[in-house]
């Protein structure tokens, strides 16, 4: 008898979880969802469903402030990418492989840029910006916030998010590969580029990825370190949003949002955990 | 930030597996050594210059800032240190929004925490496979761009958005939730619900379920096994959640921005009026070391409660 109920409160139990499961992934999915529907919402007004039509996709392609928000916003992710990947590659191998001097402070310091708040980075990168270019226009130059310095603190941000993701692969490396290889002579380079480079390369992909998802999708960081005419397209929604809900601005999400998918998909796709061994 | 957490043991260990100098060691030896060094140097000083450089020097500078004075021009002036602007943080207009800045986060992460829990426990008893599937759904919000996601939340709450009509169809009557705390705290649910969830999953999927079923042996009743063993093996994933969820929340300027309104004023939003409209350098600076000094708490107190969650686990295995 006792045993048929604490089975029923068991099922009943599974049951409960198995309803919070569903509330948390409709939770998480509905609201983009309703949005991407009501991207192809034919009418004017946001809230009055008239139809079908990719109407405010040609009018959000067709604006050239949307545009040039864009423009910038692929300039500053590819660039940051690219600087950011090789250096936080570098660090994670130097963290993962060496002993050196402050190597410590370096373990310490380079998760702090992903767990400050946004708007601290933000504020902290304009005053360090305001202060340097005090410093250098005593030399001559006169410099301005730009696309540089928006890249140049999105760079800041990145290298540590590659140098996890990179160091989460070589944690799981095999480290007798390498061994073998230079037990057969290879020369520290050569085992580099043609071991451990090879083994890590799906983590330094992943790592790369992420980064230019972060690049596209931040807004305070760039709201705070762009002059002006170096609007990001987050930047260009963020300021639209608070003078209201447009359709365009539907349509525009949602192709934020079929990008940053994308490449998360991707992203996570590379972080699988494979065995090392091919 | 879910790295954070799986990149720590490999911190841990490659500190211990580093090359402890042996008393005796050939001269041979002792030049490999050197070099290995010397290459650990080479590989990290660009990354090291960097974050010295764009993430080092500005959080000193921050901190000078908060010191120093306002002038009459808006300008900020560095002569002359003072502690003004940290006893402007003691104006009662400041405290209130520190403390609904506090209140907030608190009750978001205290909702995350209840919602988490029950969601990362029905992940960590999956079939393996299936578990991959779901954790796939789950890491995919995640990473997706922020800002759309609480654009999406504010279309979906507005005075004529689909949730209100769905509701006014249904005979409830509209409902006026945006611009208020309750929205901004859904909103903060809805953006960091799985720093929660992560955290709570890693613990117990590595979790010992032995340990359970012993106490299940031992007659303990579900409930009474839930409390007496689950809970306290999961407390570094508790821990871990409540200060990944509470930090970005406590400094939250996106989601308050779109879904707040003007009762809703937090610290984030009033940081950056300082540095924007009010041309109050010193006083945003002085909140920013505040909002720093917490994160640095709160990542002190999660590092040590995950070393001492794998120490004890240790011994459990």
């Amino acid at each position: 008898m006792s045993n048929l109920g604490t089975a029923g409160a068991k099922r009943s139990a599974t049951h409960l979880l198995k309803a919070n499961a569903w509330f948390v992934f409709a939770f998480l999915y509905v609201p983009i969802v309703v949005l991407v529907v009501f991207s192809f919402n034919d009418s004017e007004r946001v809230n009055v469903w008239q139809g079908l039509s990719a109407r405010w996709y040609g009018e959000a392609l067709g604006n050239t402030q949307v545009i040039s928000a864009l423009r910038v916003s692929l300039i500053v992710a590819i660039s940051s990418t690219i600087v950011s990947t090789v250096l936080g590659t570098a660090v994670a191998l130097a963290l993962d492989r060496y002993r050196f001097k402050g190597r410590r402070a370096l373990d310490g310091t380079v998760y702090l840029p992903i767990v400050i708040p946004d708007i601290t980075m933000a504020v902290m990168l304009l005053v360090f910006f305001a202060e340097a270019f005090k410093l250098i226009d005593t030399f001559g130059p006169r410099l301005t916030l730009g696309v540089t310095t928006v890249a140049l603190s999105h760079i800041a941000f990145n290298i540590s998010f590659v140098a996890v993701v990179v160091r989460a692969r070589l944690d799981q490396f095999d480290r007798t590969l390498e061994e073998a290889a230079r037990d057969l002579y290879a020369t520290p380079w050569r085992t580099f580029r043609r071991v451990t480079l090879p083994l890590i390369a799906p983590g330094i992909a992943a790592g790369a990825l992420l980064a230019l998802t972060l690049s596209l999708d931040d807004v305070v960081i760039s709201a705070f370190t762009a002059g002006p005419g170096a609007t990001t397209l987050p930047v260009y929604v963020f300021s639209t949003i608070r003078q209201g809900v447009t359709p365009e601005l539907n349509a525009i999400s949602t192709l934020m949002l079929a990008a940053s998918i994308t490449l998360v998909v991707a992203s996570l796709a590379l972080q699988r955990p494979r065995s090392t061994t091919p | 930030m879910s790295s954070l957490r799986r990149a720590k043991p490999a911190a841990a260990q490659s500190t211990d597996a580093g090359p402890d100098t042996p008393p005796s060691l050939t001269p041979a030896e002792l030049a490999a050594q050197r070099r290995k060094r010397r290459t650990g140097t080479l590989i990290a000083t660009p990354g090291a210059l960097y974050l010295l450089i764009f993430f080092v020097v500005p959080l000193g500078l921050i901190t000078v800032y908060s010191f120093a004075t306002r002038t009459s021009t808006g300008r900020t002036s560095l002569s002359g240190w003072n502690l003004n602007s940290y006893e402007r943080i003691a104006d009662d207009v400041i405290l209130g929004i520190i403390a609904r800045s506090a209140w907030l986060a608190f009750l978001t992460t205290v909702l995350c925490l209840l919602v988490a829990y029950p969601f990362a426990y029905y992940l960590a008893t999956r079939p393996a496979r299936l578990r991959a599937r779901l954790l796939v759904l789950v890491m995919i919000p995640f990473w997706t761009n922020g800002l759309v996601r609480i654009f999406a939340i504010r279309f979906l709450l507005g005075s004529n958005g689909p949730a209100s009509a769905l509701s006014e169809a249904m005979g409830f009557g509209t409902f006026r939730i945006l611009f208020t705390p309750t929205a901004v705290v859904l909103g903060m649910v809805y953006g960091f619900l799985t720093f929660m969830v992560l955290p709570l999953y890693v613990a117990l999927e590595r979790m010992d379920w032995r340990l359970v079923e012993a106490a299940r042996d031992l007659y303990a009743s579900g409930a009474k096994a839930f409390w007496r063993v689950t809970v306290p093996l999961t407390r570094s994933g508790i821990v871990a959640g409540c200060v990944l969820v509470f930090v970005p929340s406590f400094g939250s300027y996106v989601v308050p921005e779109i879904l707040g309104g003007a009762k809703t004023l937090l610290i984030g939003s009033y940081v950056a009026r300082q540095f924007q409209a009010a041309r109050n350098w010193p006083l945003g600076a002085a909140l920013s070391v505040l909002v720093i000094v917490a994160m640095l708490v709160a990542v002190a107190i999660n590092q040590r409660n995950s070393a001492n969650a794998e120490r004890t686990q240790g011994v459990t295995r």
